[in-house]
């Protein structure tokens, strides 16, 4: 149960004279909840990046499902099952909802070089992404939560995912919503979760990661960061750390 | 399809109707130019249709089109000129041709986005031009003449040009129907999602490159093809026929007309060449009156009004004569 998922040993990324990754190393088991926390320019989205394929790390290792994934392209991890969620600039405006989630699963339905059929027209897209949709109970509203969680990576039934800030920019009512869905996720996925929301970090996170200037300073149970001398002083300080 | 008679179904219905009473037309008006201008407009509309499956649907602003209607061109004049006079043989090296240096040209552009793209499409067919003036077997920068149109069996006579005309306005419908199942299938999605955001596709694991280098293949295949009825036609091939402003008149087709519309191509064709015709013409009737004997040189600067037009459609009817016919952009 307790099998590590996902594992970075040492990972290192340079922008000319800022280390964005300093040596961070980390490991997150399956069905675990873990958050990333820290200051702006603290490397949050670098190390994403990095996990995604979408950064090349200038050192280091990322082991995911026991495979090594470090030189992998993109689109090779998203098949072994590590999605990435998107914001809502990065949609395909030109699709409606559902064929943006149907694009999702066609992804991982084999190879595209099919040249005649009407996609728009095969049960085998459409279900599924109908279900997805239905399933997080979005139909009346899948403009705004398809683009936030980007349920169309859900459609492609992930091990693991990697959430960038979901919650930016959503009001009270939307963010409680957004905790609901990710804390029933919680179960069945694994799941990297970058959030500034410190109210649905706190409640909804197993782990937490603390990373300032691109070094961990703190890693573990919610209790433990909070309590933490160096969070607060880093971090947390002028928030008040217990915020519930 | 319960938008079966948006004005823009019915603008096309009549338009396939009037191009396929032409020739009738044109033979009771005693006016055979009309067939050799719509014959041309046909087989530029064709280029113009698979360079909109790529600029259109998948978002690659390819400034060297016209290259394929040279290559495909070549393909014909030079056979023809060593005395292989057979279309069976000619048409499809004419199209693998064209295939196989798409295949060499997208696999390197591809990897570049943008302007980057668009310099290096433009690099590769200004290398064909010149190699083309280079040419010195074939005619040089003069072009080459070819004395015979491709030869096919039974009662195929492509010198007919009554026969010829028709062959083109049915290779045009064929290419139009198979782009339209391209764009909506599998392959398709993949090359539109692609155009919206190729980095998303990517993390949603797509390999988008080889579906992008196939859809670029693809349409400089069906060029090629346009390039050697264009060959046929002119009954000549030179290496301006695939000068960069050549390819940018594709693209004003294809804006023009609207992008990532089937008909679109079509569309821009048409009013662009007839405009071509028409404008010189309408200078000069109107401006004789007035100028007397300068009118005829007034004639000549007809493009003077087409930029405007061109830039009122660019500002105000970003999905073209498409877009303002279908009412929006997009259905």
């Amino acid at each position: 149960m307790t099998d590590v998922l996902l594992r970075i040993e040492a990972l290192s990324k340079r922008f000319g004279g800022v280390l964005a990754s300093d040596a961070i190393s980390l490991e997150v088991p399956a069905g675990e909840l873990h958050a990333i926390i820290g200051p702006n320019g603290a490397g949050k989205t670098t190390l994403i990046g990095q996990l995604a394929g979408e950064i090349a790390p200038d050192g280091g290792r990322i082991e995911f499902a026991k495979a090594d994934i470090t030189r992998l392209p993109a689109w090779r991890r998203s098949r072994l099952g590590l999605a990435r969620s998107f914001q809502i600039t990065s949609l395909f405006p030109d699709f409606s909802a559902l064929d943006n989630v149907a694009l999702a699963v066609q992804a991982h339905a084999g190879h595209s070089f099919r040249f005649w059929r009407d996609a728009r027209s095969e049960p085998g897209l459409r279900e599924p992404a109908r279900a997805a949709l239905a399933r997080l109970a979005i139909a009346e509203r899948a403009d705004m939560l398809v683009s936030r969680l980007s349920h169309g990576e859900l459609a492609t039934r992930p091990r693991m995912l990697l959430l960038d800030e979901p919650m930016a920019g959503m009001g009270p009512d939307e963010s409680a919503r957004m905790v609901a869905t990710l804390r029933e996720l919680k179960g069945e996925l694994t799941i990297l979760l970058i959030e500034h929301d410190m109210e649905a970090v706190f409640a909804l996170a197993d782990r937490i990661t603390v990373l300032v200037y691109g070094r961990i300073i703190a890693s573990g149970a919610p209790e433990a960061i909070r309590a933490d001398e160096k969070v607060r002083e880093a971090y947390l300080g002028e928030q008040e750390a217990g915020n519930a | 399809m319960n938008h079966l008679f948006m004005p823009r179904n019915a603008v096309v219905v009549v338009l396939l109707l009037l191009l396929a009473a032409l020739p009738l037309y044109a033979s009771l008006a005693g006016n055979p130019f009309l067939v050799t201008l719509f014959t041309r407009i046909l087989i530029l509309a064709m280029a113009a249709t698979s360079l909109n499956f790529i600029l259109g649907y998948g978002g690659m602003v390819s400034f060297g089109h016209a290259v394929y209607l040279g290559i495909g061109g070549y393909a014909v004049g030079i056979l023809a000129f060593e005395g292989v006079a057979s279309g069976f043989v000619q048409w499809p090296l004419a199209i693998i041709a064209c295939a196989l240096f798409a295949l060499v040209v997208g696999a390197l552009s591809l990897r570049t986005r943008g302007v980057y793209f668009i310099m290096i499409t433009l690099a590769f067919a200004q290398l064909i031009y010149y190699f083309g003036v280079g040419l010195d077997r074939y005619g040089a920068d003069d072009g080459l003449s070819i004395r015979q149109r491709s030869a096919f069996a039974g009662p195929i006579d492509l010198s007919n040009r009554t026969q010829f005309y028709y062959l083109c306005l049915l290779l045009l419908i064929a290419t139009i129907y198979v782009t339209w199942h391209l764009v909506n299938s599998r392959f398709g999605m993949v090359l539109q999602g692609s155009r919206s955001n190729d980095r998303r596709m990517r993390a949603i694991g797509f390999p988008t490159f080889r579906y992008r280098l196939t859809g670029f293949v693809i349409a400089g295949a069906i060029c090629g093809l346009a390039g050697a009825l264009l060959a046929n036609h002119t009954g000549f091939i030179s290496p301006a026929t695939m000068h960069w402003t050549r390819s940018g008149d594709l693209i004003v087709m294809v804006v023009l007309g609207g992008m990532a519309s089937s008909f679109g191509p079509l569309f821009g064709a048409v009013v662009l060449l007839t405009l071509e015709e028409a404008l010189p013409l309408a200078i000069r009737t109107l401006a004789t009156p007035l100028f007397g004997d300068v009118a005829v040189r007034m004639g000549e600067y007809w493009q003077i009004l087409l930029g405007p037009l061109f830039l009122l459609v660019v500002l105000f009817a970003r999905g073209g004569i498409d877009g303002l016919l279908a009412g929006s952009r997009r259905d």
